[in-house]
Protein backbone atom coordinates (compact mmCIF):
# COMPACT_ATOMS: atom_id res chain seq x y z
CA UNK A 1 0.00 0.00 0.00
CA UNK A 2 1.52 3.26 -0.73
CA UNK A 3 2.30 5.18 2.37
CA UNK A 4 1.17 8.67 1.04
CA UNK A 5 -2.29 7.70 1.59
CA UNK A 6 -1.85 7.12 5.49
CA UNK A 7 0.45 10.06 5.62
CA UNK A 8 -1.79 12.31 4.32
CA UNK A 9 -4.52 11.25 6.12
CA UNK A 10 -2.35 11.63 9.02
CA UNK A 11 -1.75 15.21 8.44
CA UNK A 12 -5.68 15.95 7.58
CA UNK A 13 -6.91 14.38 10.92
CA UNK A 14 -4.43 16.58 12.27
CA UNK A 15 -5.88 19.45 10.88
CA UNK A 16 -9.03 18.53 11.93
CA UNK A 17 -8.13 17.83 15.63
CA UNK A 18 -6.70 21.58 15.29
CA UNK A 19 -9.70 22.75 14.28
CA UNK A 20 -12.08 20.58 16.20
CA UNK A 21 -10.43 20.78 19.71
CA UNK A 22 -9.79 25.13 19.21
CA UNK A 23 -13.45 24.94 19.11
CA UNK A 24 -13.73 23.05 22.14
CA UNK A 25 -11.43 25.27 23.90
CA UNK A 26 -13.29 28.28 22.77
CA UNK A 27 -16.92 26.96 23.86
CA UNK A 28 -15.57 25.62 27.06
CA UNK A 29 -13.27 28.69 28.36
CA UNK A 30 -13.97 31.69 26.34
CA UNK A 31 -17.64 31.59 26.89
CA UNK A 32 -17.18 34.83 29.01
CA UNK A 33 -15.74 36.76 26.74
CA UNK A 34 -16.70 35.82 23.33
CA UNK A 35 -21.06 36.09 22.66
CA UNK A 36 -21.30 31.92 22.77
CA UNK A 37 -24.41 32.79 25.03
CA UNK A 38 -26.57 30.47 22.23
CA UNK A 39 -24.38 27.37 22.52
CA UNK A 40 -24.37 27.98 26.85
CA UNK A 41 -28.01 29.16 27.16
CA UNK A 42 -28.60 27.86 30.81
CA UNK A 43 -25.98 30.40 32.09
CA UNK A 44 -22.76 29.51 34.58
CA UNK A 45 -20.22 27.14 33.26
CA UNK A 46 -19.84 25.50 29.82
CA UNK A 47 -19.95 21.98 31.45
CA UNK A 48 -22.80 22.29 33.77
CA UNK A 49 -25.65 19.35 32.53
CA UNK A 50 -27.63 22.21 31.18
CA UNK A 51 -25.71 23.58 28.63
CA UNK A 52 -24.06 20.01 27.76
CA UNK A 53 -27.41 18.94 26.90
CA UNK A 54 -28.44 21.76 24.82
CA UNK A 55 -25.32 21.70 22.91
CA UNK A 56 -26.06 17.81 22.16
CA UNK A 57 -29.52 18.56 20.90
CA UNK A 58 -27.91 20.50 17.93
CA UNK A 59 -26.73 18.28 15.37
CA UNK A 60 -23.89 19.98 14.02
CA UNK A 61 -22.41 19.14 17.64
CA UNK A 62 -22.65 15.62 17.37
CA UNK A 63 -21.39 15.70 13.64
CA UNK A 64 -18.31 17.27 15.31
CA UNK A 65 -18.23 14.98 17.80
CA UNK A 66 -18.03 12.03 15.75
CA UNK A 67 -15.72 13.77 13.28
CA UNK A 68 -13.42 14.87 16.54
CA UNK A 69 -13.57 10.94 17.68
CA UNK A 70 -12.44 9.83 14.53
CA UNK A 71 -10.04 11.95 13.27
CA UNK A 72 -8.14 11.47 16.83
CA UNK A 73 -8.34 7.80 16.80
CA UNK A 74 -6.41 7.29 13.35
CA UNK A 75 -4.14 10.23 14.11
CA UNK A 76 -2.88 8.73 17.48
CA UNK A 77 -3.18 5.55 16.40
CA UNK A 78 -1.42 5.72 13.38
CA UNK A 79 1.16 7.52 14.93
CA UNK A 80 1.65 5.06 17.88
CA UNK A 81 1.66 2.17 15.15
CA UNK A 82 4.61 4.73 13.55
CA UNK A 83 6.58 4.21 16.51
CA UNK A 84 5.97 0.64 17.39
CA UNK A 85 7.41 -0.04 13.58
CA UNK A 86 10.65 1.73 14.76
CA UNK A 87 11.51 -0.41 17.73
CA UNK A 88 13.74 -3.54 17.37
CA UNK A 89 10.40 -6.26 17.47
CA UNK A 90 10.23 -8.39 15.33
CA UNK A 91 7.71 -8.42 12.43
CA UNK A 92 5.50 -10.94 13.60
CA UNK A 93 4.69 -8.83 17.08
CA UNK A 94 4.80 -5.81 14.52
CA UNK A 95 1.80 -6.71 12.39
CA UNK A 96 0.04 -8.43 15.45
CA UNK A 97 0.32 -4.25 17.35
CA UNK A 98 -1.15 -3.05 13.88
CA UNK A 99 -4.00 -5.37 14.00
CA UNK A 100 -4.25 -4.91 17.45
CA UNK A 101 -4.62 -0.79 17.20
CA UNK A 102 -7.35 -1.64 14.03
CA UNK A 103 -9.27 -3.41 15.98
CA UNK A 104 -9.13 -1.26 18.90
CA UNK A 105 -9.93 1.95 16.56
CA UNK A 106 -12.76 0.52 15.28
CA UNK A 107 -14.62 -0.56 18.01
CA UNK A 108 -13.91 2.68 19.96
CA UNK A 109 -15.26 4.58 17.45
CA UNK A 110 -18.32 2.18 17.08
CA UNK A 111 -18.72 3.02 21.08
CA UNK A 112 -18.31 6.87 20.82
CA UNK A 113 -20.26 7.14 17.75
CA UNK A 114 -23.23 5.13 19.73
CA UNK A 115 -22.59 7.54 22.59
CA UNK A 116 -22.55 11.06 20.33
CA UNK A 117 -26.06 9.71 18.88
CA UNK A 118 -27.54 8.54 22.45
CA UNK A 119 -26.38 11.69 24.03
CA UNK A 120 -28.16 13.41 21.60
CA UNK A 121 -31.40 11.16 21.70
CA UNK A 122 -31.42 11.83 25.28
CA UNK A 123 -30.54 15.70 25.45
CA UNK A 124 -33.74 15.77 22.48
CA UNK A 125 -36.18 13.44 24.80
CA UNK A 126 -35.43 16.25 27.71
CA UNK B 1 49.32 23.03 18.29
CA UNK B 2 53.24 23.41 17.83
CA UNK B 3 55.00 20.96 15.46
CA UNK B 4 56.97 19.36 17.94
CA UNK B 5 54.04 17.73 19.85
CA UNK B 6 52.29 15.01 19.41
CA UNK B 7 48.52 13.34 19.07
CA UNK B 8 46.85 10.34 20.49
CA UNK B 9 44.78 8.93 17.96
CA UNK B 10 42.13 5.81 19.73
CA UNK B 11 41.07 3.49 17.19
CA UNK B 12 38.63 0.86 17.81
CA UNK B 13 39.98 -2.52 16.72
CA UNK B 14 38.21 -5.14 15.56
CA UNK B 15 38.13 -8.65 13.23
CA UNK B 16 35.14 -10.27 13.58
CA UNK B 17 36.52 -13.26 12.49
CA UNK B 18 39.41 -13.57 15.58
CA UNK B 19 38.17 -11.30 18.09
CA UNK B 20 34.96 -11.55 20.29
CA UNK B 21 34.48 -8.44 20.94
CA UNK B 22 36.18 -4.42 19.86
CA UNK B 23 38.59 -3.21 21.63
CA UNK B 24 40.67 0.04 21.59
CA UNK B 25 44.11 1.07 21.19
CA UNK B 26 45.70 3.99 21.30
CA UNK B 27 48.95 5.33 19.02
CA UNK B 28 51.11 8.39 19.55
CA UNK B 29 51.80 10.03 16.17
CA UNK B 30 53.87 13.17 15.39
CA UNK B 31 51.66 16.47 15.23
CA UNK B 32 52.54 18.26 11.18
CA UNK B 33 50.75 21.20 10.05
CA UNK B 34 48.32 20.26 7.84
CA UNK B 35 47.62 16.85 8.51
CA UNK B 36 44.95 15.08 8.25
CA UNK B 37 42.87 12.35 10.21
CA UNK B 38 44.04 9.78 7.13
CA UNK B 39 47.66 11.22 7.31
CA UNK B 40 47.81 10.32 11.30
CA UNK B 41 46.48 6.35 10.26
CA UNK B 42 48.70 6.28 7.39
CA UNK B 43 51.48 7.07 9.56
CA UNK B 44 50.65 4.57 12.24
CA UNK B 45 49.81 1.63 9.52
CA UNK B 46 53.97 2.64 8.50
CA UNK B 47 55.25 2.69 12.09
CA UNK B 48 53.28 0.87 14.52
CA UNK B 49 50.48 -1.39 13.76
CA UNK B 50 50.74 -2.79 9.73
CA UNK B 51 47.80 -4.78 10.48
CA UNK B 52 45.45 -1.67 10.73
CA UNK B 53 42.82 -1.91 7.97
CA UNK B 54 40.95 1.07 6.85
CA UNK B 55 39.73 2.35 3.45
CA UNK B 56 40.55 5.66 1.52
CA UNK B 57 41.47 6.24 -2.53
CA UNK B 58 41.51 9.95 -3.77
CA UNK B 59 42.60 11.58 -0.72
CA UNK B 60 41.02 14.69 -1.09
CA UNK B 61 37.37 14.54 -0.29
CA UNK B 62 35.70 13.03 -3.86
CA UNK B 63 36.08 9.47 -3.79
CA UNK B 64 34.23 9.24 -0.60
CA UNK B 65 35.87 6.21 0.70
CA UNK B 66 37.11 6.56 4.08
CA UNK B 67 34.00 7.75 5.81
CA UNK B 68 34.63 7.15 9.74
CA UNK B 69 33.30 8.36 12.82
CA UNK B 70 36.09 10.39 14.12
CA UNK B 71 35.66 12.19 17.62
CA UNK B 72 32.25 11.50 17.57
CA UNK B 73 30.85 12.76 14.03
CA UNK B 74 30.90 10.47 10.85
CA UNK B 75 32.55 12.22 8.18
CA UNK B 76 35.99 11.71 5.93
CA UNK B 77 38.81 11.41 7.02
CA UNK B 78 40.84 13.01 4.12
CA UNK B 79 38.96 16.29 5.13
CA UNK B 80 39.74 16.36 8.50
CA UNK B 81 42.58 18.27 9.57
CA UNK B 82 43.67 17.14 12.89
CA UNK B 83 44.60 20.45 14.44
CA UNK B 84 40.38 21.64 13.38
CA UNK B 85 39.28 19.32 15.77
CA UNK B 86 41.09 21.33 18.65
CA UNK B 87 41.14 17.97 20.94
CA UNK B 88 43.82 16.13 22.46
CA UNK B 89 42.89 12.89 21.13
CA UNK B 90 41.36 11.95 18.36
CA UNK B 91 39.26 9.01 18.69
CA UNK B 92 38.17 7.09 15.29
CA UNK B 93 35.80 4.29 14.82
CA UNK B 94 34.07 2.92 12.28
CA UNK B 95 30.88 4.35 10.56
CA UNK B 96 28.03 3.14 12.86
CA UNK B 97 24.98 2.03 11.37
CA UNK B 98 26.67 -0.16 9.39
CA UNK B 99 28.45 -3.78 10.30
CA UNK B 100 31.97 -4.27 9.87
CA UNK B 101 34.28 -5.85 8.08
CA UNK B 102 37.56 -5.05 10.11
CA UNK B 103 38.59 -2.21 11.67
CA UNK B 104 37.81 0.82 10.71
CA UNK B 105 36.41 -0.87 7.21
CA UNK B 106 32.27 -0.32 6.95
CA UNK B 107 30.52 -2.81 5.25
CA UNK B 108 28.75 -0.14 2.64
CA UNK B 109 27.50 -3.28 0.75
CA UNK B 110 23.51 -2.37 2.59
CA UNK B 111 23.58 1.15 1.58
CA UNK B 112 24.85 0.70 -2.13
CA UNK B 113 22.13 -2.45 -2.70
CA UNK B 114 19.11 0.47 -1.34
CA UNK B 115 21.06 2.92 -3.73
CA UNK B 116 20.10 0.74 -6.30
CA UNK B 117 16.83 -0.20 -5.28
CA UNK B 118 15.49 3.32 -6.24
CA UNK B 119 17.03 3.34 -9.84
CA UNK B 120 19.71 6.22 -9.45
CA UNK B 121 19.34 7.08 -13.25
CA UNK B 122 17.77 8.79 -16.07
CA UNK B 123 14.34 6.69 -16.79
CA UNK B 124 12.52 7.69 -19.94
CA UNK B 125 10.03 6.12 -22.08
CA UNK B 126 12.25 6.77 -24.95
CA UNK B 127 14.78 3.79 -24.84
CA UNK B 128 16.50 4.68 -28.41
CA UNK B 129 17.73 7.52 -27.35
CA UNK B 130 18.65 6.32 -23.71
CA UNK B 131 20.67 3.27 -25.21
CA UNK B 132 22.12 5.00 -28.38
CA UNK B 133 22.00 8.96 -27.62
CA UNK B 134 22.53 11.24 -30.61
CA UNK B 135 22.98 14.58 -28.73
CA UNK B 136 22.67 16.13 -25.26
CA UNK B 137 18.79 17.34 -23.51
CA UNK B 138 18.22 20.68 -23.45
CA UNK B 139 17.84 21.68 -19.53
CA UNK B 140 17.67 25.47 -18.25
CA UNK B 141 19.67 26.77 -15.40
CA UNK B 142 16.61 27.02 -13.16
CA UNK B 143 15.84 23.33 -14.08
CA UNK B 144 19.52 22.14 -13.54
CA UNK B 145 19.02 24.47 -9.39
CA UNK B 146 16.09 22.22 -8.81
CA UNK B 147 18.58 19.10 -8.17
CA UNK B 148 21.90 20.54 -8.42
CA UNK B 149 22.73 20.21 -5.01
CA UNK B 150 21.72 16.82 -4.39
CA UNK B 151 24.23 15.50 -7.39
CA UNK B 152 27.40 16.53 -5.11
CA UNK B 153 26.27 13.49 -2.64
CA UNK B 154 29.82 11.18 -2.91
CA UNK B 155 27.87 7.86 -1.34
CA UNK B 156 30.33 8.30 1.32
CA UNK B 157 27.84 6.60 3.95
CA UNK B 158 28.87 9.84 6.79
CA UNK B 159 24.74 10.53 6.72
CA UNK B 160 23.64 7.11 6.71
CA UNK B 161 26.02 6.56 9.97
CA UNK B 162 24.47 10.04 11.35
CA UNK B 163 20.81 8.61 10.92
CA UNK B 164 18.55 8.27 14.14
CA UNK B 165 16.21 6.09 12.45
CA UNK B 166 19.13 4.04 10.92
CA UNK B 167 19.50 3.11 13.82
CA UNK B 168 16.47 1.07 14.68
CA UNK B 169 15.07 0.47 11.27
CA UNK B 170 17.19 -1.63 9.08
CA UNK B 171 14.65 -1.28 6.39
CA UNK B 172 14.43 2.56 6.09
CA UNK B 173 16.66 3.02 2.50
CA UNK B 174 18.19 5.90 4.80
CA UNK B 175 19.37 9.28 3.79
CA UNK B 176 21.56 8.87 0.94
CA UNK B 177 18.97 6.66 -1.30
CA UNK B 178 16.34 8.76 -0.09
CA UNK B 179 17.85 12.13 -1.15
CA UNK B 180 19.22 10.67 -4.73
CA UNK B 181 15.51 9.20 -5.10
CA UNK B 182 14.79 12.76 -5.20
CA UNK B 183 17.34 14.15 -7.21
CA UNK B 184 16.80 12.08 -10.45
CA UNK B 185 12.79 12.73 -10.07
CA UNK B 186 13.52 16.66 -9.80
CA UNK B 187 15.43 15.96 -13.29
CA UNK B 188 14.00 17.80 -15.89
CA UNK B 189 15.35 14.90 -17.94
CA UNK B 190 13.59 12.03 -15.70
CA UNK B 191 10.11 10.49 -15.97
CA UNK B 192 11.09 7.86 -13.46
CA UNK B 193 9.00 9.34 -10.58
CA UNK B 194 6.24 6.94 -10.66
CA UNK B 195 8.52 4.08 -10.59
CA UNK B 196 11.01 5.81 -7.84
CA UNK B 197 7.89 5.89 -5.81
CA UNK B 198 6.85 2.59 -5.54
CA UNK B 199 10.64 1.93 -3.73
CA UNK B 200 10.18 4.81 -0.92
CA UNK B 201 6.41 4.87 -0.62
CA UNK B 202 6.27 2.16 1.72
CA UNK B 203 5.94 1.24 5.38
CA UNK B 204 9.84 2.04 6.73
CA UNK B 205 10.11 4.07 3.27
CA UNK B 206 10.27 8.03 2.93
CA UNK B 207 7.82 8.87 5.57
CA UNK B 208 9.90 6.75 8.31
CA UNK B 209 12.02 10.33 8.37
CA UNK B 210 11.69 12.16 11.35
CA UNK B 211 13.70 15.11 10.20
CA UNK B 212 16.25 15.45 12.88
CA UNK B 213 18.58 16.52 10.07
CA UNK B 214 21.77 14.74 11.37
CA UNK B 215 22.42 13.63 7.77
CA UNK B 216 22.61 16.89 6.65
CA UNK B 217 24.76 18.17 9.37
CA UNK B 218 26.97 15.38 9.17
CA UNK B 219 27.49 15.21 5.57
CA UNK B 220 31.27 16.55 4.52
CA UNK B 221 29.95 17.40 0.71
CA UNK B 222 27.70 19.97 1.91
CA UNK B 223 24.57 18.21 0.38
CA UNK B 224 20.84 18.54 2.36
CA UNK B 225 19.44 15.20 2.48
CA UNK B 226 17.06 16.04 5.07
CA UNK B 227 15.94 18.62 2.60
CA UNK B 228 15.64 16.33 -0.58
CA UNK B 229 13.47 13.71 1.75
CA UNK B 230 11.13 16.15 3.04
CA UNK B 231 10.45 17.43 -0.86
CA UNK B 232 10.03 14.22 -1.78
CA UNK B 233 7.58 13.72 0.87
CA UNK B 234 5.55 16.74 -0.19
CA UNK B 235 5.51 15.41 -4.17
CA UNK B 236 4.27 12.23 -2.98
CA UNK B 237 1.23 14.13 -1.27
CA UNK B 238 0.65 16.50 -4.14
CA UNK B 239 0.75 13.20 -5.97
CA UNK B 240 -1.59 11.65 -4.23
CA UNK B 241 -4.13 14.88 -3.95
CA UNK B 242 -3.52 15.03 -7.65
CA UNK B 243 -2.31 18.57 -6.73
CA UNK B 244 1.14 17.78 -8.98
CA UNK B 245 1.31 18.53 -11.97
CA UNK B 246 3.45 16.14 -13.72
CA UNK B 247 5.62 17.70 -16.60
CA UNK B 248 6.76 15.45 -19.52
CA UNK B 249 10.50 14.98 -19.96
CA UNK B 250 12.40 17.27 -21.49
CA UNK B 251 12.39 15.73 -25.25
CA UNK B 252 15.08 18.80 -27.02
CA UNK B 253 17.93 17.46 -27.89
CA UNK B 254 20.90 19.44 -29.74
CA UNK B 255 21.28 18.71 -32.99
CA UNK B 256 17.48 16.83 -33.71
CA UNK B 257 15.51 19.59 -33.19
CA UNK B 258 12.57 17.30 -32.24
CA UNK B 259 10.45 20.28 -30.25
CA UNK B 260 12.29 23.22 -31.13
CA UNK B 261 14.66 25.41 -28.96
CA UNK B 262 12.70 26.92 -26.03
CA UNK B 263 12.77 30.62 -26.09
CA UNK B 264 15.38 32.22 -24.63
CA UNK B 265 17.85 29.72 -25.02
CA UNK B 266 20.70 30.87 -27.00
CA UNK B 267 22.27 28.95 -29.94
CA UNK B 268 24.61 26.59 -28.86
CA UNK B 269 28.04 26.08 -30.07
CA UNK B 270 29.54 24.40 -32.89
CA UNK B 271 30.89 21.15 -31.34
CA UNK B 272 34.38 21.03 -30.93
CA UNK B 273 34.88 17.33 -32.23
CA UNK B 274 33.70 17.05 -35.59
Amino acid sequence: MRHSRLWTWHILAGLVILVLLGLHMVIMHLDEVLPLAGLNPAGGEAIDWANVAARAKLGFFMASYIVLLGAALFHGLYGLNTIIGETNVGAGLKRFATACLMVMGVALFVVGTYAAIAARGLAMKG
Amino acid sequence: MSESKTIHFRIRKFNPETDPAPSWKTFAVPFAKGMTVLDGLHWIKRNQDTGLAFRYSCRMGVCGSCGMLINGRPTLACNTQVAALKAAMVVVAPLPNFHTVRDLVPDLTPMFEKHQAIRPFILREDKGEMDAPTAEFYQTPHELEEYLQFSFCIRCGACMAACPTMATDRDYPGPMPLAQAYRYSADSRDGGFAERAKAVDRKSGVFSCHFGSECSAACPKGVDPAKAIQLMKRRLVFDYLRLFKAKKPCGGVHGQRTTGRREGIPEAPEYTIK
